[in-house]
């Protein structure tokens, strides 16, 4: 066992046989409220899958209708056999009653209550001594036994996320719905957490869905992808098979390109395999080369370019093989972690991603003018 | 200025209280469930319930009391039933009075109650429910414990606000010393008389304990100091 410490402790053993029958999560339904039309169909089997999508897609929503707390118009939930919601059936279980857990991105731990009745708070059923040793294990397993007296309203983030996880995983849910738990941690936090969850699953296979818009955690934590775009779900499998195939934009975003613009074929060059593409941008368009696809001129497509395929110089570069050579100036730069997001105003906006190295070396800063080079290979085509 | 509190009329502030302490307690038992209903309910035309809960406020207390008075008087349908149940009229009763103090009164109540458990988070209301808990529990667990400031509130103002009504009382109590007569009604009696130096004292006595009452409520709303005092 690595890092990461036993969580055998929190399952008492009646619970135990069912908890390895695994439960798989079927819905299949929708939802329309104030023009935003939800309708989704997915399966997920026990271990985690990611729901990703850009904010507004309806992910916070789609968690929502599953665990009981936003009215769905028609269709059919079931956790394994307990049917949580069927309209042609007229069932709709209470939220109290669905056994889905659910971690909310903004936490909602119960700011007057300390740690400890915060974590006891979904076991008011069990008998006194029953829930005491269920909350000292699970405060155990999340190293967060020395807070149990602190009040919730004074606690860190990191440490805020790990006690709701913990109040919700005590209660031993059949379904998880995990809504961006550790989007406001730094990067050692966070993994440290994914260890403490990916091992708590290891004992507890139940389906645990895992909301996201981070890559990292993408390919973390998912053994399978579901990608949900404007209400509806894109694309579905592995991190890798959605990841090779990019042929829809949230999907080329999941993927990283990070720069994706619509563009129009306006010339083709069979015998060089290439064609010319042009961008609407300010002024003038701006064409790039690309790799010739099916499809004349005229056809309207996207072009997807990951940030960190693009070079950077700061004189005119000579001498390239590159063909795309886009002058323009740095608007603003960032550090993320370990690289550097620099955003170039060209005809267009462009994201480039750096190395420190890179950026002190060519002492790069906003205002500064640069010169982008885009490989006719880095321009990837995607049908619009 | 002061209070000689020997001319004090003390059965007369002794039944204010009464009936201010059966008020008050009446109105949070009654008030909680309306303002629990007024801050969740999704019914399109809860407005209206909304508008008649705080029809009071603005209301002459002079046409509340007379409606009291008809439809607690013999001839209205509960005035009957109330007659057919007791033998006796609700009218110039200090039950009687009592009721018509809930009606006069509920807004004070209702609506810092409704207010204090609309501001409660909803997600914490969610993160309740999704771990198991009925909605009573949900209440008392975690509404109102984050509301209570709003409780105290409510309770507070239709405390004070009934210790000073005076038009509801006239219409449905009348001046009944021992039964019906209040504070303030006792104020515009000794002012009738011409006894100025009596109506000083028991108004004087009821400034001070409303102003007391609301400063109170004030003290324990107030979130921290602005300015800390010098040590």
């Amino acid at each position: 066992m690595s890092d990461a410490l036993a969580f055998q402790g929190t399952t008492t053993s009646p619970d135990l046989n069912r908890q390895r029958s695994a439960t798989c999560l079927q819905a299949d339904f929708r939802r329309h409220n104030g023009g935003f039309l939800l309708q989704v169909a997915f399966d997920i089997a026990p271990g985690f899958t990611i729901l990703f999508g850009a904010s507004g897609a309806g992910k916070t929503t789609l968690l929502d209708c599953v665990a009981g707390l936003a009215a769905i118009d028609s269709g059919r939930i079931a956790a394994g056999p307990r049917v949580l919601f069927d309209s042609t059936s007229r069932i709709n279980l209470p939220a109290a009653r669905r056994k889905v857990g659910y971690v909310f991105q903004m936490l909602a731990l119960f700011p007057h209550l300390n740690v400890e009745q915060n974590i006891a708070y979904g076991l008011n059923h069990l008998p006194h001594t029953d829930r005491e040793s269920r909350v000292r294990n699970i405060l155990q397993a999340f190293r967060i036994s020395d807070l149990s007296q602190r009040p919730a309203r004074e606690i860190s983030g990191g440490e805020g996320q790990r006690v709701a996880l913990a109040r919700t995983l005590v209660t031993d849910p059949e379904v998880l719905l995990l809504d961006e738990p550790l989007a406001a941690l730094d990067t050692p936090t966070k993994a440290h957490i994914i260890d403490d969850l990916r091992e708590w699953n290891r004992t507890h296979r139940i389906p645990v869905l895992y909301v996201t818009h981070s890559r990292e955690e993408v390919f973390a934590l998912g053994e399978r992808v579901l990608v949900l775009d404007a209400g509806r779900i894109v694309a579905q499998g592995t991190p890798h098979e959605v990841m090779t195939a990019p042929m829809h934009e949230t999907v080329a975003q999941l993927a990283g390109f990070e720069n994706i613009f619509d563009a129009i074929v306006e010339a083709v060059r069979p015998e060089r395999g290439t064609m010319a593409c042009s961008i609407a941008g300010d002024g003038a368009p701006l064409v790039l080369e690309t790799p010739l696809v099916r499809g004349g001129v005229g056809t309207a497509l996207r072009i997807g370019i990951r940030a960190g395929d693009i070079l950077l110089a700061t004189v005119p570069p000579v001498g390239l093989s590159a063909r795309n050579v886009i002058p323009g100036r740095i608007e603003s730069i960032e550090q993320r972690d370990v690289i550097v997001c620099a955003r170039v105003k060209s005809r267009v906006q462009i994201e480039v991603h750096l190395t420190l190295a890179a950026r002190d070396s060519l002492q790069l800063a906003a205002g500064r003018e640069v010169w982008l080079v885009v490989k006719t290979h880095s321009c990837h085509l995607m049908q619009r | 200025m002061s209070i000689d509190l020997q001319s004090l009329d003390w059965q007369t502030f002794r039944l204010t209280l009464q009936l201010a302490a059966t008020v008050s307690v009446a109105l949070l038992l009654l008030g909680l469930p309306i303002a629990y209903w007024i801050a969740f309910s999704r019914w399109r035309w809860k407005f209206l319930v909304e508008a008649v809960v705080a029809l009071p406020i603005v209301l002459p207390p002079t046409v509340l009391g007379f409606y009291v008075l008809v439809a607690l008087g013999p001839h209205s349908p509960f005035g009957r039933w109330w007659i057919s149940l007791t033998g006796h009229t609700l009218a110039f009763t200090f039950t009687g009075l009592v009721i018509g103090s809930i009606l006069y009164s509920l807004p004070f109540a209702v609506q810092p109650f409704a207010a204090s458990f609309a501001a409660v988070d909803r997600r914490l209301v969610a993160a309740s429910a999704t771990l198991g808990a009925s909605q009573l529990r949900t209440f008392f667990r975690v509404i109102a414990p984050l509301s209570l400031p709003g409780l105290i509130t409510g309770f507070t103002l239709s405390f004070a606000h009934t210790m000073g009504e005076f038009g509801v009382v006239l219409m449905v109590g009348g001046n009944i010393p021992g039964v019906t007569r209040t504070v303030s009604i006792d104020i515009y009696d000794r002012v009738q008389a011409t006894d100025y130096a009596g109506a000083n004292h028991t108004a004087m006595l009821l400034l001070v304990l409303c102003f007391g009452l609301l400063s109170l409520v004030y003290a324990l709303n107030r979130k921290t100091w602005l300015v800390h005092p010098v040590k």
